[in-house]
Parts: C-alpha cells; structure tokens; sequence
C-alpha cells in the first residue's frame, strides 16, 4: 500500500516539476503595491575615485587588514565586505606592478568577546597602515580604544550605530550614514509618500535594530500606534502579528536583519495584515527576498545607500571575480579599500600619515561623496533611498529627499 | 612498562606509566612538590613574555590576551569542576553564574550603568557575593531534583538570565556596557596598567587567583564538606542513609561553584573593557562542560588541561575554529564510550593527612579514591536493569 | 469579544502598564488558536521526549537535532520536486496532497534513520558498558552538537530560503480568531499522529514490549522481551513522530530549516513533556498544547520579548511544585 502510494506521488512529482517553471513565471509577475514614479538610479559617477590610481604607484611591504566575520554566522555581510576589498586590492594590485599590496584578513566572528585580542594582533603587525571594519557595532565599540590608541585608522563600512562617533577615537571613520540619518528619512517615506497615518514599528533585539527603531519613533512621533519587540533567531510570530493586527496600523516597520525578517513579513503577511511593510538596510538583502516567499512583493526597504544597478562596470567586475552579485555593503567596502589604497599611492605608508590622508580626504566615492568630519562622520550627509522587489530582485524605488 | 617498585599494592596496576607518575608525586614530601611546582609555576607566569614559537597563536591573534582567555577558562572549568566533578550535579547554565559576575562588574563600574560607581575591586568581591545568593536562589529549589531535571532547570536558569539581560532595560542587552573598570596601576608612561590590548597583567592576575583558588578548593576538597560531596556523588542515598546531610552539601557545592564563575565572570569582563549580552548562550555553558568533562572532572590536572584545550586550540588553530563545536562533540561522545573518566581520571584525596598516614601504615604515599562520578559502576535504569541476565 | 483595539490603549501599554490585560483579553480566541496549532508541533516533538525517557530514564538531548533533520529532508524533498524560494505556486489540490505525503513519507524516514543511528553510534555503547547516567546526559550532549555541527559546516550558518507549497487562507473567524486551512491541517493531523502513537503504545505487541521494559527491563528480559530491540523501536517511534512534526513545522514556517534552529523547539517540546508528565503520551499532547497556549498568552501579558522566559519559568515551576507533571508520569503505568 505505502510503496504504492510513493510510487504515484514520485510520478506525479515529476510531472508537476515540468509544468512548475511556468508556475514561477506566471506567480512573479505579481508586481509591488508601490504606484510612485521610479526614480532614476545614479549612474557610476564618473568621477568616482578609483583603486587602480594612475598605475605608476611605488611601495613596499605595506598592508591593509580586513578584520569582521567571515565564516562566523552572520557571514553573508561580512562575505559582501570582504569581497568589496578584495576586488579593490586585486584591481590596484593588477594596476600598479611595483606596489603590491597585501589583504590580511581576520576573523572575529561578529562577536565583541574576540575582537580585543584580534584587533590587538592588528595592531602590532607594523605592516598595516589601515583597516576596513569592522562590520557591527558591537564589536566597534569593544575595540575602538584599540585602534585609537595604536594610531591606526579603521573604515567602518556598515557599523550605523550613532554612538560609535562619539567616543572621541580619532581613528574612527565611517564609510556610510548612521542610524540618525537614515531613521527620520524613513518616517518621512511612510507619512510622506505612503501616507501612513498609523505605524507599527518592530524592533529585534540587536544595537541596529533597537537604535534604528528608537530614531524612526522618535521622528514618527504620535503616529506610532504600536510597538513590537522580537528576538534574534526568532522565527514564530504568530501573537506579536496578532497584536499588531488589532492596532490595525497602515504601516509597519521591520527595524532589524533580513534572518527574522522574512519569516515575520511572511507570517504577517498570512494573517490578512494588510499594512505596508518596510524594512531597513539590514533587511534589504536577496536572503529577504528568497526567504519572505509572498510577502517579498509587497515588501518597501530604506537604506542610506545609492542604487549599485547603474554601476555596471562595478557589478561586472564583482560578478567575474566572484561568480555572485554585488550585495549589501559590497560597494561601501571597495570605497573603503579604495581610500586606503589611493593613500598608499600618494606615499602614506605609515599610520600617522594614513590618518591624515583620510582626515583630508575629499572624492566622490562608489556609493557617497568620502569626506570626514572630525568625529568620522561623513561630512555630507548620504542620501536614502527606498527600494522593492520586482521579479524576484531588488530594485531602486524613490529617493527620500 | 611494569616497573613499578612499589610492593604490596592492593590495586591492580591498570595504567602503569599513570599510576607510577602520580604515586611518585604522592610519595614525595609536601616541600619536595612545591620543589618542583614553584620553577613549573614560575613558568608559567612568564609564558606570555616568552611566547614560545610553537606555542604562540600570532600572527592571527595577541599571545597574551590568548593567554588571558586560556587562564580566564581555567578557572571557569575549576569552580564547574566543583559541581560537576566533585559533587556530580549537571550543571548547564554555568554561564548563568558567569554572566551574572560580568553584569556585577559591568553595572558598578562602566558610565554606563545608573548604579552608583565602586572601583573595580570592590566590585570583584560584590560579584562573587551577589552570584552565591542567585546559586542559593537556583539551589535550593531545584537541588532536591533528579540529576537529569537539575540539568535542564539549570539549563532553563542559564538561557533566563540572558534573556533578562535582554529584556530588562538597565541591562542594556545587545548594547551592552563600556569602559568597564579595571585594578589601579599605572605603567612607567603613567599610562593605565591593565587595559584591554594588552593581556599580561590580566593573566598574571588571573593566574594569581586561579592559584589561590585551587589552594582554598584543595583544602575544602579534604575537609568534611569534600569527603561529603564524594559520597553523594558516588551514592547519594547512602550518604543521606549515613546521615551525611546532602540536601546542604549540594547546595554548598552549587554555591562555591557560583562564586568561582561570578569571579571569572569580572574578570572577563573587566580585561574586555566592554561586555553585551552575546556570549552567554547555551553553546558557551556546553564549552564550559566540555573543558570539564574533557580533561577528567573531579581532577583539578585535568580540568586544567580540559579548558587549556578548549580555551587554546581554536585561537591557535583559526583556521579551524568554525570546527571547534564539532570536534568538541565528537570528543565528547567517543571519550563517554571509551574513557568516561576523561582524559585524566579523578583522584581524590580524602584524607587532610593522608600522606603521612599512609606513610606510617604502609610505607607508601596515600592512597586516592579513583572513582569518580564518571567511571563509578552503577547500573541503574540506564542499562535497564544491572546487568540484566544472560 | 472586541475586535477592535483602539490604538490609544496600545500606545498606553508601552508607556505604563506592566501587565497588559486588555490585550490578553481582546486577542484570547487569536492567541488560543495560534497557541494551539503551534502546540501541537510541541506535542508531537514531546512525544520522542516522552517514549525515549519512558523506557530509558534518558533526557535525549539530540531530539532536537532528530526533529531538524526531519526539516531538511523536507526541504530537499521540496527543492528536488523543482521548487523554489520564492512565491507559493499555485497547485492542484490533489498534486498538493502527494507532494505533502511525499514530504512527510521522507522527513519521517530522515528523522526515522537520524534516531536509529543516534541510539546505535551514541548511546549502545554506553549501555553495553554499563556507564553511569552523567556519561548519557553528556553523550547526548555531544551527539547533539556533531548532529548539529554536520548541517552548519554542509549547508552553512543561514536558512534554508523558504520553499512552500500552501498558502494559508482563511476560512471562517472565531471571536479574534481567523481560523486557517494551515491550522486546521496542522492540529488535526498531529492528533491524528498522537492517536496513532498512542494505539500503537497502548494495542499493539510491540507497544507491550515498551511498556513492559518501561515498567521493569528485567522483568520484561526475563520475559523474552528482547530489550535492545524494543529500546531501538522506542526511538525509531519518537523519531518518526518527530519527523512529522518537521513537515507541519515547514509548512508553518518555511524558514524553519536551519542547523540550530531545533534546539529551542527541543527544549520547549521538553518543558512539554515535563508539563504533561513525562513517560505519558496523554501528557505530551496535553502539556504541547498547554505550552503553546500558553505561551501566546503570556506574549500578549508581558510582550513579546518575554515569550522564551514564559515557558522557561513554566518548565521550573512545574519542576519545583509537581515534577509529575499534570497527568503524572511514567509509560510503564499506561492504561492498558
């Protein structure tokens, strides 16, 4: 009887799978709710700075260091990063034959406990005159002290954590805005431009998450009807969607990472909620949209960084080194390597001189206008735009002016 | 192999190059051993000013703080070696008591805390005091449990206090504290003496108390409440029947446990500088357990090699650490079928002068209980029955 | 019952009130029905708990490990069927149904072997040595980890993207309750499951083997029980049990499928059995459901950051005032 059965299921199974490509076509199709005009995406800027320089760069034995999660558990960000510089290093590297410089690389596994004793290693290896990271906030601010002490400048490319700038570390750079940045821009998307009226916000448990959802309450002010908090790793929703279903709210925003995202918007999305969902950065991610399944469609993100569609030559690269997409950060870890690298080229090989470099830097970058204010932070504020899904990809919506 | 000069010994030699070491060492007198300890000590002090080539975890992370994290494990792996090893209570919220002293210190000491400010020393002590009421806490309920229930409620124990630390505001969860105190000190430059890029003076103190530690453990160890904690250990009900009470030995056991983790647990996050909620998760409690089990629970030796294990080779290995869970629970399932003792067994001296005694009895050094909770022969319900005919 | 929560009171939970009783009550029949079908995952988890502690007074801590294995394999039986992350497809009701036996036929399988290879490698070894129970707890402990630590270094640190085949719809409402198709498939057919174990335990010859070496192993050797044989039954049982659970667990969650996403689930369905009394299959359901009940409850008293706590501090209560359990424990002692 069993085997009888197993074998009718297996035939049908094949069956079904020859008529499913057609499935998948027809189902994406569905579009998002979003009727605004399309913005322009950003081309490449032109003037972009570039890893390669001039070619005709001269250096020795000088290093700069990737230190953040690599195979840790959140490494799909600490992957994008690292690749970013990656492709940076090898495009200069290629470029300049008689100034080669060396990528270390160091895994701290996204946890604060280890970064003391990495970021220490770092700095008592004399050849690194710079470092791009580390990633999260967390592990920043156990190791800040460390880079400022050493006189060694680091390149956040994605720790958005507003506090970090205020410790007085003078090595301290970020590489994109932070959470006050982008924290009222997207309060402006969802009163302004989705006309919400009431908002639910739910935060994980996360720095990101909680400071992110503290700014974006504070600018929604009383348009906040109701305010959820989940957990990391946390994958069943089923009584904070009820609640958020009775304070029948117009918008609801997911302040946390693509990982508990996508099972949340999808199970909020099954309960007949009908409010638009937005995400931040941390969820814009193809993770979101494989892993969210009905709910990507109908899924608007914030992020304060620049469409990389139109940097087609940058994707391309990417793509040929890396046989993937450019992700999230991607492009804000080259710019990162990139200002490190056109130091080397002007001569800064040691430390002292690198932190000047980047005190004085001023150059259109991939992503933003690089250029530091004396607590690290971008002197011009990054722009934010929004984003949704169309065919199953990320694609550019508004930019939040 | 079998060269043992010793006559007349009752046991049966079963590991002949183990047993001639350790009744060596137990033959010699008390100032012959320290003869031989304080240069071995000496040494290890100084490990990480020599940062032995082969020993050295560089160039991927900083010897000394390394270092730091092997000493910080060791001493972790000694106050769970009181519950698990000698006293034979499965704990598995051990990071609860370890979360518990690092919050102490983080919350009377970092800006970021609203509690009013002591320095970092008096909070060590406080640590230690406010983790022995929450072992009393967790103890006395739970205690009169069977011994998989007490691994479980503990295990529930360990993952509420990181959930408190989560939820409740003043904990600041993932947010966590920074510029956590420090001992006074001040180097030649008049800069700070302990901070957290350099782990020297953090080992050199950690290394102090560990010492100091397993002296105070030694001589519990002999004392009436050690010769309880190995009777309830080897038969709980015949040492309640022969009126030891186990109920308070237990707890006792749970207690001094507690406070040796509350006492890791400042110095971690005193060397750390800046601690959040992260590390304190089921995963690190069964690290903890594996330093204990691995090395031989109930041995001081060997729990001292169990966390070195456990502390070192992912930090000198990195390019196998994301390895380090499996090979760990490899470990332990193989050394439960083969060497349930661990590594090195338990030897337990039962008696305060034992060595004279048994030097007056019969002309050789004492004698050491070898049992342990682990290679202890009892049948039980486990193989259905002992030993179930034919 | 209220349908509508007017947004101010909500706002007024956040700001002052500790204990939210307006919520508890405007949400009961939602949380209830939420609660429920999610308990009846535990209960079927609970279940492996139950029969492996019944007969071998073992805390098997890689249950949970057993149960994930269970959602991969029904992730792959998905993803080899030719499906996708991405949107639900559109599927006839009767392709619907044979792909979701399928599913359940290979997760219980997966789960099955996990089980069985688990008690041969891990566990036989200790009990033909006669070793001590500390050396099982951590045994279990260990194997635990290695299960778990062969998904992580396979198939990385992140979720399976989800791949689902039913979309739920609702079908009618009860007082705040919308009441699924999912749900009404889940908590029927996992007491359905729980019939069939509890039959099979209770009627047939086998399930007399496992009582009787639950009561009393030697009695029951002695007896031409051949124990070894009915311990590997008891876990292959629990494992098949656990694997089901699996299925109803992916189609609720189709982001389920991650290396370590089994072990609170594990510790849960636990607090489960302990609730219900541990060894007694009734329990298991009963404390399932409870727990999951429970649980949504206590999310709308105290919020939802404090849904993990409520059921820790349930599983210690329990354990301190009745450690029986609210049926009592013990297989041995089953109605016949």
């Amino acid at each position: 009887m069993a085997r009888a059965r197993i074998t009718a299921a297996l035939v049908l199974a094949a069956a079904a799978s020859l008529a499913l490509s057609a499935c998948e076509a027809r189902t994406d199709q569905g579009g998002s709710a979003g009727n605004e005009p399309q913005a322009d995406a950003p081309a490449e800027p032109a003037n972009a700075h570039k890893p390669e320089g001039d070619g005709n760069a001269k250096c020795s034995n000088v290093a700069i260091a990737y230190a953040g999660t690599i195979n840790g558990e959140n490494a799909a960000l600490g992957q994008n990063i690292l690749n970013g510089v990656k492709l940076a290093v090898k495009k200069h590297n290629d470029a300049n034959k008689d100034c080669q410089v060396e990528l270390k690389e160091f895994e701290t596994e996204g946890v604060p406990e280890k970064a003391p004793g990495i970021v220490t290693q770092m700095v008592n290896t004399k050849e690194i005159v710079g470092v791009v990271g580390l990633p999260f906030s967390g592990e920043s601010k156990a190791a800040g002290n460390i880079f400022d002490k050493a006189g060694l400048p680091q390149i956040s490319p994605s720790a958005t954590n507003p506090a970090l700038a205020e410790n007085g570390w003078k090595t301290f750079f970020r590489g994109l805005g932070n959470d006050n940045a982008q924290g009222p821009a997207a309060a402006k998307f969802l009163t302004e431009n989705l006309g919400a009226e009431k908002v639910c916000v739910v935060q994980d448990d996360s720095e990101y998450g909680i400071g992110l959802a503290e700014a974006v309450k504070e600018a929604l002010g009383d348009k906040v009807v109701c305010n959820e908090k989940v957990k990391t790793k946390q994958k069943e929703f089923s009584a904070v969607v009820q609640s958020i279903k009775a304070a029948q709210p117009d918008a609801v925003y997911y302040s946390g990472y693509y990982q508990e995202g996508a099972p949340f918007a999808q199970q909020l999305f099954d309960a007949g909620v009908e409010a638009q969902l937005v995400g931040p950065d941390g969820v814009k991610d193809v993770e979101y949209v494989k892993g969210a399944g009905d709910a990507a469609a109908e899924t608007f993100f914030t992020c304060p960084c620049v469409p990389g569609e139109g940097f087609t030559k940058f994707a391309g690269e990417y793509r040929d080194m890396f046989d993937k997409d450019p992700g999230t950060y991607s492009v804000e870890g080259y710019d990162a390597a990139t200002v490190l690298l056109s130091g080397i080229d002007a001569g800064n090989t040691d430390r002292k001189k690198m932190l000047e470099w980047i005190k004085n830097y001023d150059a259109q970058g991939l992503s933003n206008k690089l250029g530091w204010d004396d607590k690290g932070e971008l002197a011009e504020t990054p722009t934010v735009w929004t984003y949704k899904v169309e065919n199953g990809k990320i694609v550019r919506n508004v930019e939040i002016k | 192999m079998t060269t043992t000069k010793t006559p007349s010994t009752a046991k049966p030699p079963t590991a002949p190059w183990r047993t001639s070491i350790s009744e060596r060492w137990n033959n010699l007198s008390r100032f012959q051993q320290w003869v031989i300890l304080i240069p071995v000590v000496v040494l290890i002090f100084a490990l990480p000013w020599l940062n032995p080539p082969i020993l050295t975890t560089e160039p991927g992370y900083d010897f000394s703080i390394a270092m730091f994290d092997v000493a910080r494990y060791c001493l972790i792996a000694i106050g769970l070696n009181v519950v698990v090893g000698q006293a034979g209570l499965l704990d598995l919220g051990y990071v609860g008591f370890f979360a518990i002293g690092a919050y102490v210190a983080a919350l009377f000491t970092s800006p970021d805390s609203t509690l009013w400010k002591i320095p970092y020393l008096a909070a060590v002590p406080l640590a230690m005091a406010i983790t022995m009421v929450f072992g009393i806490i967790l103890g006395s309920p739970t205690l009169r449990l069977r011994g998989d229930y007490l691994a479980i409620v503990t295990l529930g124990f360990g993952e509420m206090v990181r959930l408190f630390a989560d939820n409740v505001d003043a904990l600041r969860g993932n947010r966590g504290f920074s510029n956590i105190g420090a001992p006074p000190g001040t180097r030649e430059n008049g800069e700070p003496l302990f901070v957290n890029f350099d782990g020297k003076p953090w080992y050199v103190l950690c290394v102090a108390v560990i010492i100091i530690v397993l002296i105070l453990a030694g001589n519990l160890e002999r004392s009436r409440v050690g010769r309880a904690w190995v009777a309830i250990r080897d038969d709980e009900d015949a040492a309640e029947l022969m009126g030891v009470p186990t109920f308070k030995f237990k707890i006792w056991a749970f207690v001094i446990g507690a406070a040796i983790g509350g006492l890791s647990g400042a110095l971690y996050a005193g060397q750390q500088g800046f601690m959040n909620n992260q590390k304190f998760d089921v995963l690190t409690s069964v690290l903890f357990l594996a330093a204990v089990i691995l090395g031989g629970s109930g041995n001081k030796v060997g729990v001292l090699l169990g966390a070195f294990v456990v502390a070192y080779v992912p930090l000198r290995f990195l390019s196998i650490a994301e390895w380090k869970f499996m090979i760990f629970g490899v470990a332990l399932t193989i050394l439960m079928i083969f060497r349930p003792q661990g590594l090195l067994g338990a030897r337990q001296r039962l008696l305060a002068y034992g060595r004279q005694a048994y030097q007056r009895l019969v002309g050789r050094g004492e004698m050491v209980s070898s049992d342990t909770a682990m290679s202890a022969e009892k049948g039980g319900l486990m193989n259905g029955g002992s030993g179930a005919p034919k | 019952m209220h349908h509508v929560v007017s947004s101010a009171h909500i706002l007024a939970q956040e700001s002052d009130s500790w204990i939210n009783t307006d919520t508890f009550i405007d949400l009961f029949w939602a949380n209830t029905i939420g609660g429920l079908e999610y308990g009846s995952i535990y209960a079927l988890i609970a279940l492996g708990y139950t029969l492996v502690y019944g007969v071998l007074k073992l805390l098997n801590f890689a249950h949970s490990e057993v149960f994930i294995y269970g959602a991969y394999a029904t992730w792959f039986t998905f993803f080899l069927l030719g499906f996708r992350p991405g949107p639900t497809p559109e599927l006839a009701t009767g392709e619907l149904i044979a792909f979701l036996l399928l599913a359940v036929v290979v997760a219980m399988l997966v789960s099955g072997t996990t089980a069985l290879v688990l008690e041969r490698v891990a566990y036989r070894p200790l009990r033909n040595r006669g070793a001590p129970r500390l050396a099982f707890l951590i045994t279990a402990i260990g194997a635990s980890l290695v299960l778990q630590q062969i998904l992580f270094l396979w198939r990385g640190g992140n979720a399976e993207q989800a791949i689902r085949l039913l979309r739920p719809e609702t079908l009618f409402t009860v007082g705040s309750a919308s009441i699924q198709n999912l749900t009404i498939i889940i908590v029927v057919a996992s007491i359905l499951m729980w019939l069939v174990a509890d039959t099979f335990v209770n009627r047939t010859r086998f399930g007399r083997g496992i009582r009787a070496v639950a009561q009393d192993p030697e009695t029951a050797t002695l007896m031409g029980v051949n124990k070894e044989r009915i311990i590997m039954l008891t876990f292959v049982v629990g494992g098949l049990l656990a694997g089901a659970a699996a299925l109803f667990y992916m189609m609720k969650i189709p982001q389920g499928a991650q290396y370590n996403g089994g072990f609170l689930l594990g510790i849960k369905a636990f607090a489960a059995a302990v609730l219900g009394g541990i060894g007694n299959l009734r329990g298991a359901l009963l404390g399932g459901l409870l727990l999951g009940v429970i649980e949504n409850h206590g999310q709308a008293l105290f919020g939802g950051e404090w849904r993990d706590v409520v059921a820790f501090v349930l599983l210690v209560l329990v354990l301190m005032f009745r450690p029986t359990g609210i049926l009592g424990e013990s297989l041995g002692k089953a109605r016949v």
